[in-house]
């Protein structure tokens, strides 16, 4: 086949992703979109321009090497190209489904000047699953032993990457989580229509295969503390990796009512615990059939949340947001995916209240009107209320998404870690490194809550940091 | 997995379990607990750590079989495991010396207060124990508590042993004899709990019940296990389980253990009639 003009390969349309059908997806938790096919996944990539200096690369926060990636795909070298995308990102199959690419990536590339980017995400989830469902997960090599011992707090994407890293590069690993189930956010948060659990733990058993040691029900600073972790168990550096974690409530009226949830708590119940199967599994959530469930945020958990709640059988799933859909920090493809699913989006109004019954159930939510006004420090638009504009809107079930502090547990139990007033650790930026020696942080818990590929490449930042610092102290020795 | 080195009932459906976990029995403290799950399907339950031994590496556990899922920890015996027990959670109870503590268990309470009493003995404490029981046959850990406490008087509601009434009818009686009690421990049923605070109040005893509500992964992630304390919201698992009785908002903590209910209730339903089923198979056969 001759080579494509430029001109050529810019007539190409960006390809769409197949999709299970709204209407049928709202009722069930399998994944909504169906990935590429071969065909579809050559197409797009033949679309890329091969720019002599992507600027695609550097709206990736890990740095993949797009445009290489993107011409093996082209080639139908999908394995080569899945080694490729694992020399800067270990966890494609789970980027390639939750990036925001819209605003990394693919807001870079230059055929989306003038007509749509190329589809970069879609076509690293491809390469990923065509890897794992054909020939597995393939191993990186594994350099010599180094006979160092590194714990890793927290099973998230700021953990995995960090061991995948420090297990690839000799270091013996061992991953401590809180829950009894390893994966963070993407097993707990992120429902299985979205990102299915199967493909976090074929990643989590490529880890292991690699000789990643998994501790699950380990809250470390209660089960071990960080000092008896280095002191007793002989470990020779740490990373924490534990997250944001502490949900926060609106302090409104009637926030304790029966059928007022967190995100977290919600989201952990249908995904970490199964609920959508009750009584298959034991773990119950409210049951939302023929209901009304309003959602607070406009956040990725908020779109989480509204269409999990739709899927278990909501009459009337709503987001309530303060602000106007355009300021609403959900990803796009989320937003477009929840309307096409029959979720509400009731914008510019503010809850004041809630209201329930003399048992205790939660009955409904007194709401307010709000108006734009002017740009507050975030530099979005403040919202400001309508006077006289309150009504009252029957809810059976609430779901408050507004976001997550840090969780204490490590803070209270580690008096010689430096954060800052919102909990955070603060780190040295270019290393990750905690005011603790040997001890280094990243994810969620340096950034508040962020992003999945931003708390991988702090896992993967602080893995260098800590084979140097491991390393030096070995030659020290 | 977790191992169970042994088993057996104290009461109907009371079961006591120790159990290896040489990590939480080194570090748990009074009035800590552990969240268990049995099986993958299982959900998440917390259980108060009613004693430990850094020698044999063990914890004790003991459950009352209410629900399904306290019903299946119930029908294993020793030798079989816990799949997942997670802890030490919760803060350790505050321990110094009063004076004269009371300590009062309703039910399976009494294992939930045991180890606070002993460690309120151990700290210098004119110990008493008020038990509580429906009849005779509920009133758990008499002998185990004799051995640590000054004074020890079992209650039944129906009188079939020691004082006929409730635990808070023996309290009053207590108080009332002239008793300068200087700290109250109370821990069974939310009314229970009620009733004691009720009367400790007019006496300005100080007070501390240990709240039970639902909880989901019980380090601080979810907040499912709020309560009202003080007219501030409390997420129990990390800020407690134990708080002040007189500030403690029994009524909130009584409608939002309900959540559940009629789920449970169907979840128990079938589990007891396929135990049913497997029993008629076992007689058929
Ligand atoms: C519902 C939801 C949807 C999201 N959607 C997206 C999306 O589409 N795209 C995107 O890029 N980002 C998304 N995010 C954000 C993203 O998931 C997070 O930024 C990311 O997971 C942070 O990774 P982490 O490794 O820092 O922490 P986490 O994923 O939070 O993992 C931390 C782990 O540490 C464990 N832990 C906590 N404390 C302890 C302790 N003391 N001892 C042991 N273990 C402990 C926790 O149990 C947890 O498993 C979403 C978040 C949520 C909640
Ligand atoms: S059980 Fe989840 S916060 Fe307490």
């Amino acid at each position: 086949m001759a080579e494509l003009t430029k001109k050529e390969r810019m007539q190409i349309p960006r390809q769409p992703m197949p999709e299970q059908a709204p209407n049928s997806r709202n009722k069930n938790f399998t994944e909504v979109n169906l990935g590429f096919t071969e065909e579809l996944a050559k197409l797009e990539a033949e679309r890329c321009l091969q720019c002599p200096k992507p600027k695609c690369v550097e709206g990736c926060p890990v740095g993949v090497q797009i445009k290489d990636f993107i011409k093996l795909v082209a080639e139908g070298d999908y394995l080569a190209a899945a080694s490729k995308i694992k020399e800067n990102n270990v966890l494609p199959a789970v980027c390639g489904r939750v990036c925001p690419q819209e605003e990394q990536c693919e807001a870079r590339c230059v055929t989306g000047v003038k007509g749509e980017s190329v589809a970069i995400g879609r076509l690293e989830r491809f390469v990923a699953d065509y890897e794992r469902t054909t020939t597995g997960i393939r191993q990186a090599e594994i350099k010599t032993k180094t006979g160092k011992k590194v714990a890793i707090i927290g099973s998230g994407p700021a953990g995995l990457s960090c061991a995948g890293e420090l297990v690839q590069l000799g270091h013996t690993v061992t991953v401590f989580e809180a829950l009894h189930d390893i994966g963070g956010v993407l097993i707990y948060g992120i429902p299985e229509f979205r990102l299915p659990k199967e493909i976090v733990k074929a990643e989590v058993d490529a880890l292991e295969a690699l000789g990643v040691e998994f501790k699950t029900n380990s809250v470390i600073g209660f089960t071990d503390t960080i000092d008896e972790l280095m002191t007793v168990e002989g470990y020779d550096a740490v990373f924490i990796g534990v997250g944001a974690g502490l949900p926060y409530f609106m302090n409104l009226p009637g926030e304790n009512y029966n059928g007022v949830y967190s995100a977290n708590e919600f989201l952990t119940r249908v995904n970490l615990m199964k609920a959508y199967k009750f009584p298959e599994f034991d773990t119950p959530v409210f049951d939302v059939k023929g209901k009304n469930v309003a959602v607070f945020g406009g956040g990725n958990t908020a779109m989480d949340a509204v269409r999990t709640s739709k899927r278990l059988g909501a009459a009337n799933a709503r987001i309530i947001y303060r602000r106007s859909e355009v300021e609403m920090p959900a990803r796009i493809e989320e937003v477009h995916h929840a309307k096409e699913e029959g979720i509400e989006f009731v914008m510019l109004t503010n809850p004041l209240e809630f209201l329930g019954d003399e048992a205790g159930w939660l009955h409904g939510v007194k709401l307010q009107k709000m108006e734009l006004g002017e740009p507050d420090a975030s530099g979005r638009r403040r919202p400001v209320a309508i006077p006289g504009s309150e009504y009252v809107m029957p809810i059976d079930m609430a779901v408050i998404a507004i976001g997550n502090g840090s969780n204490p547990i490590i803070q209270k139990t580690t008096p010689d870690i430096n954060f800052n007033k919102w909990g955070n650790i603060t780190v040295e930026e270019a290393t990750m490194k905690t005011s603790k020696k040997g001890v280094f942080a990243g994810g969620d818990i340096v950034t508040g809550g962020a992003t999945v590929i931003l708390a991988m490449g702090a896992g993967r930042k602080a893995a260098t940091a800590i084979d140097e610092y491991l390393m030096e102290n070995a030659v020290i020795q | 997995m977790f191992k169970i080195v042994s088993a057996e009932f104290l009461a109907p459906e009371v079961k006591r379990f120790e159990i290896e976990a040489p990590k939480i029995a080194a570090k748990r403290k009074a009035g800590q607990f552990v969240i268990v799950r049995i099986s993958s399907q299982g959900e998440r339950i917390p259980l108060t750590i009613a004693d430990s031994s850094v020698e044999r590496g063990t914890i004790t556990i003991i459950v009352q079989g209410i629900g399904k899922t306290t019903r299946e920890i119930n029908e294993h015996k020793a030798g079989e495991f816990f799949m997942d027990v997670v802890g030490p959670l919760g803060l350790p109870s505050h321990i110094e010396n009063f004076g004269t503590a009371i300590s009062i268990g309703g039910g399976v309470g009494t294992a939930i207060a045991f180890p606070t009493a002993k460690a309120l003995k151990e700290a210098g404490n004119h110990t008493i124990s008020i038990i509580g029981g429906k009849s005779k046959e509920y009133v758990i850990l008499e002998n185990e508590l004799r051995e640590i406490c000054d004074e020890v008087y079992p209650t039944t509601d129906d009188g079939s042993y020691g004082y006929h009434g409730f635990v808070t009818g023996k309290l009053k009686d207590i108080i009332e004899s002239g008793t300068k009690v200087d700290f109250v421990l109370a821990i069974g049923p939310i009314p229970m709990m009620k009733a004691v605070a009720e009367v400790t109040r007019p006496y300005g005893i100080k007070t501390v019940v240990s709240l039970n509500p639902v909880m989901v992964d019980g380090t601080g992630m979810c907040g499912g296990c709020r309560a009202v304390v003080g007219g501030q919201t409390v997420f129990v698992c990390v800020d407690g389980p134990e708080f002040d009785a007189h500030e403690v908002d029994f009524t909130l903590l009584m409608k939002r253990n309900n959540t559940y209910r009629s789920e449970e209730k169907s979840a128990l339903d079938k589990h007891v009639c396929s135990l049913d089923k497997q029993f008629a198979e076992a007689i058929n056969n």
